[in-house]
């Protein structure tokens, strides 16, 4: 059952393959917004290249959160998914993570290439990439509940942002500065231990309120 | 452990009666402790040596920061209190709150900004502080705007209350980082264990004016959900009964 979950969600985003690029094209537009309104000085830029693709993979998943649990949840397959005999949290933690592999990965991915453009200094990469496979999944987590909560509301994507943003924040401090301490020469150890508990607390958790806020829209009660 | 007095307090008719004179004392003691603790604060107390008569926006920042963070942490109580025993009283609570706490949270920020021209020269600083009670006002208002767009009333309130107890988890790691990532705040003032640094005379106005805040805030809510209460029961006999008493219907 949740391997067939894990597929189903890798067709589906196949067969909407068109709304799979946007976030992707999203972050790296939302990236070159900078230099053009900045300017194109290096030694402005690369201070700041971190915190800009922080930013950017932070928008761009929230971008792509409202259409994690919709259309399943509009359709009655989430429905059904609540009523299999396999928990409804571990489905939807299946779901959580396909999410990340299609949205999040990706920008993991795409970093070092926004990040040469963005002149950051080359000790920092390892840490931006570390940092954002760590940090991403935890977007991806928290973005969840608010999706969850929020999957009933018609226009819910301005609802999820004011919502989630918030709750972005301590992923946002850890992962930025991580890039910029390594710059330093500092080893950017406790960011990323920071990121990874992080981590393990969010994918304990997240998927049991996400199953809850789900199972709230689905009852109606 | 008798636990009647519990679900007694979880009726809505219960509790319209009994604060129907409790709402009474809540606003009598606001109104002591907030007129004796202002003219006290602001007229009495001695100045402060560095500050001069600028400190004396404290007597209004501090109790609305106290309480900002108090009315977020009672509705985190309030929303699990709701979903675990279905208590639709304790929804109410966390509805009727929060617009309170996101204007509590709003004039801390405000009278911190006019504090701080004076005392930092400057209106607004990253400072960790600062910085946690502005993410907080933003989490009060993330969970107002979820509850107001959600129409189906029962929907609404436990995916609030998930909202408010997702926030509860989150802010003291909120609080941790923002902290980790800059200070330049005062410690708190008021602690539990140890006794202010400031003089005697300074803090005791601003105890009183704590104690205000507070009876202000058990007096806003209450009024708010008996209002709401009365809204959502309307159809109910009782309701129609006191309504039918005031003169109204």
């Amino acid at each position: 059952m949740i391997g067939r979950v894990f597929h189903y969600e890798f067709l589906q985003a196949y067969r909407r393959r068109s709304e799979l690029v946007t976030p992707v094209v999203f972050f790296v537009l939302v990236c070159s917004m900078f230099p053009l309104a900045l300017g194109s000085v290096a030694d402005l830029l690369a201070p700041l290249a971190s915190g800009v693709i922080w930013v950017a993979a932070l928008l761009a998943t929230l971008l792509s959160l409202d259409q994690m649990f919709r259309q399943d949840f509009d359709d009655g397959i989430l429905e059904q998914m609540e009523l299999s005999e396999v928990p409804f949290y571990q489905l939807v933690a299946i779901k959580i993570l396909a999410h990340w592999c299609l949205t999040g990965l990706p920008l993991v991915v795409l970093s070092p290439l926004l990040a040469m453009m963005l002149f950051m200094p080359s000790e920092s990469y390892l840490s931006l990439i570390v940092g954002l496979f760590l940090g991403t999944p935890i977007l991806s987590l928290i973005g969840a509940i608010g999706a969850a909560l929020t999957v009933k509301i018609r226009r819910g994507n301005v609802v999820l942002s004011l919502l989630i943003m918030p709750l972005y924040v301590p992923v946002l401090i850890f992962g930025a500065t991580a890039p910029v301490m390594a710059a330093q020469g500092i080893m950017p150890a406790a960011q990323l231990l920071w990121l990874a508990a992080m981590l393990v607390l969010a994918a304990t958790l997240a998927p049991l309120a996400a199953s809850l806020g789900l199972r709230i829209n689905i009852y109606g009660s | 452990m008798n636990w009647t007095w519990f679900h007694k307090w979880g009726s809505p008719k219960w509790f319209f009666q009994k604060t129907e004179s409790l709402i009474y004392w809540f606003g009598f003691l606001a109104l002591i402790f907030l007129v004796v603790g202002l003219v006290w604060g602001l007229a009495f107390a001695p100045e402060d040596f560095k500050q001069g008569n600028s400190f004396r926006i404290f007597y209004i920042h501090v109790p609305s920061a106290i309480l900002a963070q108090s009315i977020f942490l009672a509705m985190a109580i309030s929303a699990a209190v709701g979903l675990i025993w279905r208590m639709k009283l304790a929804h109410v609570f966390v509805e009727t709150a929060a617009p309170i706490g996101a204007s509590i949270t709003l004039l801390a920020l405000l009278t911190g900004a006019i504090w701080g021209k004076p005392t930092w020269g400057t209106w607004w600083v990253w400072d960790a502080r600062l910085t946690s009670t502005l993410i907080q006002f933003f989490l009060y208002l993330g969970i107002i705007s979820l509850h107001q767009s959600i129409e189906n009333r029962d929907t609404a309130s436990k995916a609030t209350a998930i909202a408010c107890l997702v926030g509860v988890v989150n802010l003291p790691i909120i609080k941790f980082s923002v902290n980790w990532w800059n200070t330049l705040h005062q410690p708190a003032t008021f602690t539990l264990t140890e006794s202010p640094a400031m003089a005697t005379e300074m803090w005791v106005p601003g105890l009183i004016m704590v104690l205000g805040f507070y009876m202000l805030f058990a007096y806003l809510v209450t009024l708010r959900m008996r209002s709401e209460i009365l809204e959502r029961e309307k159809g109910s006999a009782w309701v129609k009964a006191y309504l039918e008493k005031l003169n109204v219907l």
